[in-house]
Parts: C-alpha cells; sequence; structure tokens
C-alpha cells in the first residue's frame, strides 16, 4: 500500500513525497505554516514557507529566520508534489495548504472561518479528495451571531461605560482579534489604548489592513486619560498589576468560548461576547461540504464528536491527534505579557 | 441593559424583562450591581411577576411538568440533530436548559408573554398529554430568543444557580418597598403559594392567619478563622457538640406541628416520629435543633440519614430501621411568644425546663448537652472528642447572645474538628460542570490495595484547586489520556494529591469498601511521587469503631 499523501507523525503533519511538514511542533528542515499563531507556527524550522502577508508576523514572533512568502494560488513544487496556499480566512495572512500528487488533492485548513471579518483575506473553499480540518468549535451548541451585531453590542457596552465614568477594558488575543476588534471599535465614542503586546503586533499588521489611530500604554500613561476610554489587552493581562492603572474599570472578553455562561464566570469577567475567528458548528458543516472532499481528518478541538458526526452523515471522518490549540492556543504566554508590565 | 431599561421605566412585564435580570444578575459577580438591578426591577415590575421572581429566587418553583428525557429528545429533534449528538453537548456545556438553548435556531417572531403567563401555563402543563407537552415546548422554544430560552427551560427544568441568595433578594426587596430586611424575611417563609397570592398580601400587607406555620430565619454561625482564646473570657461562652444533621426548626401551634429544614423546605411529613410533640409540647413553641438518625438507640450517620431523606414516602420498616431524634438546642418562640431576643442563656432554660417536662425514654426529643468547662484548654480537649460523639465539632455561643437572621459573624461560631486527610493517586478525569465546562476538573482518586500493586477508586473530588492549578492539571490530563470512555479518561498515575474529607464509614457499595463524606483537595503533592500514597489499609485504620 502506498503511504498517504499526508501523514501524522510525532514532529507535526509530513508529507513524504515531498519531505516537507506542515505546521509542525517539533524543530524540522523544512516547514509550510498556515498562520503566525504560537500554537502553528513554532521556533526551530530550519526553513519556513507561508504567504507574503504572514511573512512580517512570523518574523516579529520568531526572530531572524530563513522563510520565503508565497502569493495567494501560487504553486510551488518540491520533489514533484504541487503545493499552494489558500485564504482562510482566520486572521491577517492565514492559509490553507494544497497539496497535490499523482492526481490526489489534500488540504490543510490549519486554523479557518467562514464569516469575512474584513480584515483577513476571505476564506475560499478548496475542492479536494481529502480535508484535514479543524474544529475547536465543532458542536451545535456554537452559533455565531453576524459580526456586526456583536460589534454594536461591544460598542454599546463601551458607551454604556463611559457614561457610568468607567473605564472599559476588553481582552483579545494580540494577532488576529485585537485588530479585529481595533478595526471595528466606534471611535466617535472615545479613545482606544492598547497593550503593549498588543501595539506591537498592530504594527506589524497596520500596512496590511486599514485601523483606527491608536495609544500605546507606557508607564509614563496618567492614570486619568483612561476614563472612558477602551483598553484593548491580550486576556493574560486580565488580574495582572498591569490592569490596576485603569481602576474604575469593567472587563469583556471577545471569544468563541463565550457561548457558555460558565466560561465567563470562570475567568472572572464582567461581559463576555461571542466572537470567534473560527468556524462555528454550521460553518464546519458548510465549508467541508464545498470542499467536494469525500474523506475528512479532524485535528483540534471537538474532535471525536464532530467526527462521529461527519460519519454518521456519510463522510469517511476520523481524528488525528496534533498539538495544536484551537482558540487556547491563540492566548499569549504569560512572560510575553509581563516584559510589558 | 442599556437604553431598553431607560425606555420602558415605569413598567417592566413580559418574559424580556425577567430574562434581562436575571442575565444582569447571572454576569456580575458585584453584589452591589445584583441588588440595583433586582431593586429596579422589584420597583417596575408587574406585581404578579414580581411575586414569581421572589417565588423562584426562594427556589419555588412549579413541580417539574416533563421529565428532562423526554425534553432532551423533543430539543434534539427541534434541533435536528442526533440524540448522542445533544448528549454529547450537553455534557459539554453543562447545563440542560443552556444547552437546548443554544442548540435550537434563533427566534422568528419573539413572543411578548408575562412572566406570570409563562408560569401560570408551565403549572398546567403537568396535567397535558405527552403530546401536548411536546407540542408547547417546541412552539416556545421557537418563540423565543437565546437568553429568555434559556430562563424558560429553566423555569421547567430546575433552580437558578445564579448567585442570588436570598438575603440578598431580601436587600433589593427592602429597598424596594422600605420594608425592614428581618420583616420580609419572616413573611417571604413558609408554605406560600406564588400563584394564590397577590404581592400585596404576600409583602405588603400584614396578615396574621398566615404566620401559623411560619419559621423563623435561621441564625446560621461563621467558621472560626483564628485562635479559639481570641473569643475572650471562657466564662461569657457556653459550647455544645455541632450535629450532623439536618438543622430544623420544629414548630407546635393551635395543636399542629410544622417542621421546616434549613433549605426552608416544610418537611413535616417526613419525620412521623415528632407528630407526638403535639400534646406534649405546649403550643405556641418554636424549636431550634437538628435531626438526627437514631438506628439501634445511638446516634447514626448522615449516610443513615439519607435513607430517609430522599423518600417521599416513608415506610414502617424504615421508621424502626432508622428513626430520627431532634437534638434541640434553643428555644425561639415560648408560650406564643417570639423570644429571640432574650440572651441565650435565658432561652436555653426555657429549653431545659421544656425538655425535662416532656422528655421519656421514647420521646425522640433530645437535649444537645451543653458542654462544662473551665478554660479554653478543656473546650479544646472536647473538640477532639467530636468523632467520638459523631459530631462535627463544636459550636461556640456568647451566653448573652440573641437569636439573629442569617449569617452574622460575632456571637455563635462553629469549630469543626479538622478534617481527615490521606495522599492519593488521580487516575481518572472529567470534564467539570456549569463555569468548569471545558476543563478537566472533576477528578477520580486511588489508594494502593494493600500489597501496594493495585490503584483502587476510593474518591471523587472535584473542588480544592486554585484555578491556575485547574489550569495546569487539565492541560497535563489532555497529554497524558490513556483511554477515552466517553466524558472519562483514564490519566497515567502521576500526581498525588492530599484529599481531605470530614466522615468515613464502611460501605459495601464501594469497590473499596470505605465511603468518605465530602472529599476534597486540599493540596496538590507534587512534592511525593504515587508510591508515597497511602494504601486502602490505612484508609480504613482511620473508621471509628
Amino acid at each position: 500500500m502506498k503511504p498517504p499523501l499526508l501523514a501524522f507523525n510525532k514532529k507535526g503533519i509530513y508529507c513524504e513525497a515531498a519531505d516537507v511538514y506542515l505546521d509542525p511542533w517539533k524543530p524540522v528542515d523544512k516547514a509550510i505554516i498556515t498562520h503566525g499563531h504560537a500554537d502553528h507556527s513554532r521556533w526551530g524550522n530550519k526553513k519556513y514557507i507561508t504567504h507574503h502577508s504572514n511573512v512580517p508576523i512570523i518574523k516579529h514572533r520568531l526572530g531572524e529566520i530563513e522563510v520565503s512568502g508565497k502569493e495567494w494560488n501560487e504553486t510551488f513544487t518540491i520533489n514533484g508534489v504541487k503545493f499552494s496556499l489558500h485564504p482562510a480566512g482566520h486572521i491577517i495572512g492565514s492559509s490553507q495548504i494544497r497539496v497535490e500528487y499523482k492526481g490526489e488533492v489534500w488540504v490543510f485548513t490549519g486554523d479557518y472561518k467562514d464569516e469575512n471579518d474584513g480584515v483577513a483575506v476571505p476564506y475560499e473553499p478548496v475542492k479536494c479528495n481529502t480535508f484535514i480540518t479543524e474544529c475547536t468549535f465543532g458542536l451545535p451548541a456554537f452559533k455565531w451571531q453576524p459580526q456586526a451585531e456583536v460589534f454594536t453590542e461591544i460598542n454599546n457596552w463601551w458607551q454604556q461605560n463611559k457614561e457610568d465614568g468607567r473605564t472599559s477594558v476588553i481582552f483579545g488575543y494580540s494577532l488576529g482579534k485585537a485588530q479585529r476588534l481595533l478595526k471595528y471599535l466606534d471611535t466617535s465614542i472615545g479613545e482606544i489604548y492598547t497593550h503593549g503586546a498588543i501595539e506591537n503586533m498592530t504594527e506589524v499588521v497596520r500596512p496590511l489592513s486599514e485601523m483606527p489611530e491608536t495609544t500605546r500604554i507606557t508607564r509614563d500613561t496618567k492614570k486619568d486619560e483612561f476614563k472612558g476610554n477602551i483598553v484593548v489587552a491580550p486576556p493574560s493581562a486580565h488580574g495582572s498589576p498591569w490592569i490596576k492603572k485603569m481602576v474604575p474599570y469593567v472587563t469583556a472578553s471577545a471569544s468563541g468560548w463565550m457561548t457558555f455562561r460558565g466560561a465567563r464566570r470562570r475567568r472572572a469577567i464582567d461581559r463576555g461576547f461571542v466572537l470567534s475567528d473560527h468556524c462555528d458548528w454550521q460553518g464546519l458543516l458548510k465549508s467541508i461540504k464545498a470542499t467536494g472532499a469525500e474523506r475528512v481528518i479532524c485535528t483540534h478541538g471537538y474532535t471525536d464528536i464532530f467526527s462521529r458526526y461527519l460519519r454518521e452523515i456519510g463522510y469517511d471522518a476520523r481524528t488525528e491527534e496534533t498539538q495544536y490549540e484551537g482558540e487556547m492556543g491563540e492566548e499569549e504566554s504569560k512572560s510575553e505579557v509581563e516584559k510589558e508590565n | 441593559m442599556r437604553e431598553e431599561n431607560q425606555d420602558r421605566e415605569l413598567s417592566l412585564q413580559g418574559m424580556r424583562d425577567f430574562a434581562e435580570l436575571i442575565k444582569t444578575l447571572d454576569s456580575t459577580n458585584k453584589t452591589t450591581l445584583k441588588v440595583a438591578a433586582l431593586t429596579h426591577y422589584f420597583k417596575n415590575a408587574e406585581d404578579k411577576d414580581k411575586v414569581w421572581t421572589i417565588a423562584i429566587l426562594s427556589h419555588r418553583r412549579p413541580p417539574r411538568p416533563v421529565n428532562t428525557t423526554l425534553m432532551r429528545e423533543w430539543a434534539s429533534e427541534l434541533a435536528n440533530i442526533p440524540l448522542w449528538l445533544f448528549e454529547e453537548s450537553y455534557h459539554i456545556v453543562g447545563d440542560l436548559a443552556e444547552t437546548i438553548a443554544l442548540v435550537i435556531p434563533p427566534a422568528e417572531e419573539p413572543t411578548e408573554k408575562s412572566l406570570n403567563q409563562f408560569l401560570q401555563e408551565i403549572i398546567d402543563l403537568k396535567a397535558k398529554s405527552e403530546a401536548d407537552k411536546k407540542e408547547y415546548l417546541h412552539q416556545n422554544w421557537l418563540s423565543l430568543n437565546y437568553y429568555e430560552r434559556f430562563v424558560f427551560t429553566k423555569l421547567i427544568t430546575g433552580s437558578f444557580r445564579i448567585g442570588v441568595s436570598q438575603k440578598l433578594m431580601t436587600r433589593a426587596l427592602s429597598k424596594a418597598t422600605d420594608i425592614d430586611e428581618d420583616i420580609l424575611a419572616y413573611k417571604m417563609m413558609g408554605n406560600w403559594k406564588p400563584e394564590k397570592t397577590t404581592f400585596n398580601k404576600l409583602i405588603l400587607e400584614e396578615n396574621e392567619e398566615d404566620y401559623l406555620s411560619k419559621p423563623y430565619p435561621f441564625y446560621l454561625a461563621y467558621a472560626i478563622d483564628g485562635k479559639v482564646e481570641e473569643l475572650g473570657d471562657v466564662a461569657e461562652w457556653s459550647a455544645e457538640h455541632k450535629w450532623d444533621g439536618i438543622r430544623s426548626q420544629v414548630i407546635v401551634r393551635n395543636d399542629e406541628l410544622f417542621v421546616w429544614s434549613r433549605g426552608e423546605e416544610l418537611v413535616t411529613d417526613k419525620y412521623p416520629e415528632f407528630e407526638e410533640f403535639v400534646g406534649k409540647i405546649l403550643n405556641g413553641t418554636v424549636i431550634d435543633g437538628e435531626i438526627l438518625p437514631f438506628p439501634k438507640g445511638k446516634i447514626g450517620t448522615f449516610k443513615d440519614l439519607q435513607t430517609r431523606i430522599g423518600r417521599k414516602s416513608i415506610s414502617k420498616k424504615l421508621l424502626e430501621k432508622t428513626p430520627v431524634i431532634l437534638k434541640a438546642y434553643d428555644v425561639l418562640e415560648w408560650e406564643g411568644e417570639d423570644i429571640r431576643t432574650k440572651p441565650f442563656e435565658e432561652r436555653r432554660k426555657i429549653l431545659e425546663k421544656l425538655y425535662a417536662e416532656v422528655s421519656s425514654e421514647e420521646t425522640p426529643l433530645h437535649l444537645s448537652e451543653r458542654i462544662s468547662f473551665k478554660n479554653w484548654a478543656e473546650v479544646a480537649e472536647e473538640r477532639e472528642r467530636a468523632r467520638e460523639e459523631k459530631s462535627e465539632g463544636l459550636m461556640l455561643k456568647r451566653l448573652d447572645s440573641p437569636y439573629l437572621v442569617g449569617r452574622k459573624k460575632g456571637d455563635w461560631w462553629k469549630w469543626k474538628v479538622d478534617p481527615l486527610t490521606v495522599d492519593a493517586v488521580l487516575t481518572y478525569a472529567m470534564r467539570g460542570h456549569g463555569r468548569r465546562s471545558n476543563l478537566f476538573t472533576d477528578y477520580t482518586f486511588g489508594l494502593w490495595d494493600d500489597e501496594r500493586k493495585e490503584l483502587v477508586t476510593f474518591a471523587k473530588a472535584y473542588s480544592g484547586l486554585t484555578d491556575a492549578e485547574f489550569r495546569k492539571l487539565d492541560a497535563w490530563i489532555k497529554k497524558n489520556t490513556i483511554e477515552r470512555f466517553g466524558p472519562v479518561r483514564s490519566v497515567t498515575p502521576h500526581h498525588v494529591f492530599e484529599i481531605a474529607f470530614e466522615g468515613i464509614a464502611e460501605s459495601k457499595r464501594h469497590k473499596s469498601g470505605v465511603a468518605t463524606r465530602f472529599p476534597r483537595m486540599v493540596r496538590w503533592r507534587t512534592d511525593k511521587n504515587i508510591h508515597e500514597a497511602n494504601t486502602l489499609g490505612e484508609l480504613r485504620d482511620l473508621i471509628p469503631d
């Protein structure tokens, strides 16, 4: 039996025919990277290949690395295997990886969402035989509202806090969610302040998407500047000494996990907005259907449940263990935030 | 909340406003905000809805009209998903009403029905046919939006756990009506039915005859946090054992008996033994005490009592096997007079007199004896004897203390014995419920068999770690799973935890042969390896004779 085009081994998703890894979690010689979140683009690979808009992002994260940038739909061939990158709509610079060899096509999504958020290049379904999909939110309990509705709620919340004389502090991971928030915050209400980790990343992606003016919070930022304004911070800033400067403040989190009443309470956050950079249940099902794939491999999320359901509705579906963490993995490590304190 | 509230300042009505109230209460941890939201609601809602709100927040919901198995089936049908997928989702969400609210598509035409209308329908639903019930639920699930659907389903399935205590609600009601909190607490006790009363009758009016069955709000003690000596002069204190049963008030008025548990539940029917108090104890008497199991003429364990708690009808056989007694420790009403403001010492004298007159071999009234001591050291010595006495420790009461309402610091303290502990190995993990639904936080622990060859499950625990520790352990569990059994994972035996528990008894139902009461994690013993964990034999040694 010939080996599968893509196999899951200890280091990552491996294409033996090309001797290349996709989003490896252990250092390898050659890695094709879907996007800049830490669980997908790890340190230590000799050579990185990714979409060119992701190049500045992973350079910012990983320092001096050898990396080559590709265009959307640009085919590059390694040992006779054809690769190309296609928009995944997850965050700026996020791609799906299409792999074609001897007439067989596999697509690996990395992370993706089917809603156009106006920041990332929108997701495009890619026809394939085998679809390797994430399913972070692969449960029927997850159902996103259109983002316009969520942002109305967020801006109303900010407005109300301003009227109550409080500072609004909203948490979102620094790459992706933070820029999506920045883009749609209503600057007629007040000013936007950013945590250093977020400002650093935003500076990197500003050339790629238009975003309103922000003020970086530094040691010199005065306490009384914040009142009525909004602060965008990474989740791990919650409960740190850094946030004390914003008193009196109200906290909110923007994440798919906010679907669960319990998730907000567990994090001791005042308000939860359901806003995700992943597909919801219907989004996953629709996307899978659009690929025309007969075989589906579920990587991270509610994999067992989701693949069982897929099998029930007629797909040849299974689960593979990976070290991707979905929306959890996108939250910064503490140390990255502590540098700012 | 936002602008809708300002638009509808004058009259809040409908399920939407009630759902909005619950959402506000549920989305803040700040007491002041909760009280403000409730006060606003009590000032502006329709009277009938207010009565229902009081009823719901004091756990007086209508009897469940539909069993949850059917609700699961009907909800999965409406959501167009297989039942197993609904069940898996429920497992992860952790709350049935929340799961139902999440999986059903959004409402097309939201309803304007009031809260009391919904509740009347829910009451009437019980007698309907299964087909009608299903139709009713399908129709209403589809006409409500997410949060209202959640609240509606909660009204049918169970109580709201949204961090609103009765005390907090009473405070808000007091702010809204200008009636004293203690009076309100008293008015809201007892066996009233929201569908049969009005806001006027329940809260605003004075109404003598309603008071016949009414208990007094319980006075609750805090756990002692410092050194016992800090309570001051030992001569100002009374001590007795802290009994491990059901805290109750026994009321005899007008030749009728009423037994109330601390959850403000009328449980008279469950304890027919106490019927003989009528005629023996004078009318106009309220005793505060503990219901204790008394098999074979000795105080039993809480496990014995559990055989009585759950039962709707009490068989003669059970009455013989596990009779109960009332261990009395206070009198709140005597000769029809509320004597709660009299000092504890005086009330005790009345109690002892009452006891002397009533007691005989068979009467199920016992006195919670006062302990005699000369100094704090002697009190501490008595505390060490708690397990022998089948008590949980001591209660310390200031001799001159009145009987207060609710949990107040200063006059009454509970001084529990230190829990028993063993070091055990984490063997299985399951996702938590509610606020911990996406973490593995429910654990099973094993101890070594006596040959130290195999780990035998002995207890489950899910509290006692910090959120950070839970997260760390969760990540470890996900990476060290051996096997999955539905929601449960077996993990590599590696971590040792110190497990504390309140009581221990032999049990045939447990594989280990031992049942522990209220086991919880007290420390993550990262300093120990699994071979240093305790054995079952060592656990059995802790069982009192």
